[in-house]
């Protein structure tokens, strides 16, 4: 039972992770080059624009979620469990997301070089 | 060009440069570098400073507060936003599917400093998984860190990308 609470609290990190960064990436990519940026019109300008994209804020509510989820996943699964599992299956899952709603080009390369990091994970992990 | 492309080159004028950069530069690297060491740096912090605190739970949230004052887990979140902004400026100027993996190397740093610092000893299946996200690193990192946001489009990399500066 308590096995299933583990792998429930897996399932919240990982969509609530990848919903988070798929936003954060999404609002900085809609800001632009920051370092072009902080040139151009200086450092407040760049707060300034991060801190007016909806999205952002948004991202960050997600990352929390996130976080949380995983307090709770340790209370009730083994460390060696839930942080490895989450931490491969976001990778992962991040690829999909990417690819779906960033449109990003997840080439050959791309897929192998995220298989190759959430398997290093696990192993590291056993 | 769908409205969301549009909107977008509108809201930065310069993401126009940006899409010749695929290239990073040496400063684009550091920041890199900064995301994997400033992450692990702060997670060792945070967990040296909470053996201090003990064990906090749900039903005692100001010692969750509390926690701050503690030298260690204060440096550990100061390093932990260091790395947040680090995180953030390379996503504005690479995919996420670039530097998800780009920076996973924090996972190969902290066995690394394990074993070296604190004698702890690795495991043939550990080092396996060393090499696993070392190569992975490497595969994704030898590749374009940028790339145009057209999912469909089979043309190669160069094509498009004048496209879009065109538009």
């Amino acid at each position: 039972m308590s096995d299933l609470y583990a792998w429930a609290a897996i399932a919240l990190i990982v969509v609530a992770s990848t919903t988070g960064d798929v936003l954060l990436s999404y609002s900085m990519k809609r800001v632009g080059d920051v370092g072009e940026l902080w040139k151009q019109r200086g450092a407040l300008a760049v707060i300034g624009r991060v801190l007016s994209t909806p999205t952002f804020a948004l991202g960050v509510a997600a990352m929390g979620v996130a976080f949380y989820s995983l307090l709770f996943g340790l209370s009730w699964g083994n460390l060696s469990l839930v942080v490895p599992a989450s931490a491969s299956l976001t990778f992962v899952a991040n690829a999909v997301a990417a690819r779906i709603f960033l449109h990003e080009r997840v080439g050959r390369r791309r897929w192998i070089a995220a298989l190759l990091v959430a398997g290093g994970v696990v192993l590291m992990a056993v | 060009m769908s409205h969301l492309d549009i909107e977008s080159l509108k809201v930065s004028n310069v993401s126009m440069s940006q899409c010749f950069n695929t290239q990073l530069t040496f400063r684009k690297y550091l920041v890199l570098a900064g995301i994997t060491l400033f992450s692990t740096a702060g997670d060792s912090l945070l967990a040296r400073g909470m053996k201090d605190v003990g064990a906090v739970s749900l039903h005692n949230l100001p010692g969750l507060l509390l926690a701050i004052l503690n030298p260690w887990v204060a440096l550990g979140i100061l390093f932990l936003l260091t790395f947040f902004t680090c995180y953030m400026s390379a996503l504005s100027w690479a995919d996420l599917t670039y530097v998800l993996p780009a920076t996973s190397l924090a996972y190969v740093l902290v066995a690394l400093v394990g074993h070296f610092r604190l004698h702890e000893v690795i495991s043939p299946t550990r080092w396996l998984g060393i090499a696993l996200i070392a190569a992975g690193v490497g595969f994704v990192a030898a590749g374009p860190s940028l790339t145009p946001r057209h999912a469909h489009d089979k043309r190669p990399l160069h094509d498009a990308m004048t496209e879009e500066v065109k538009l």
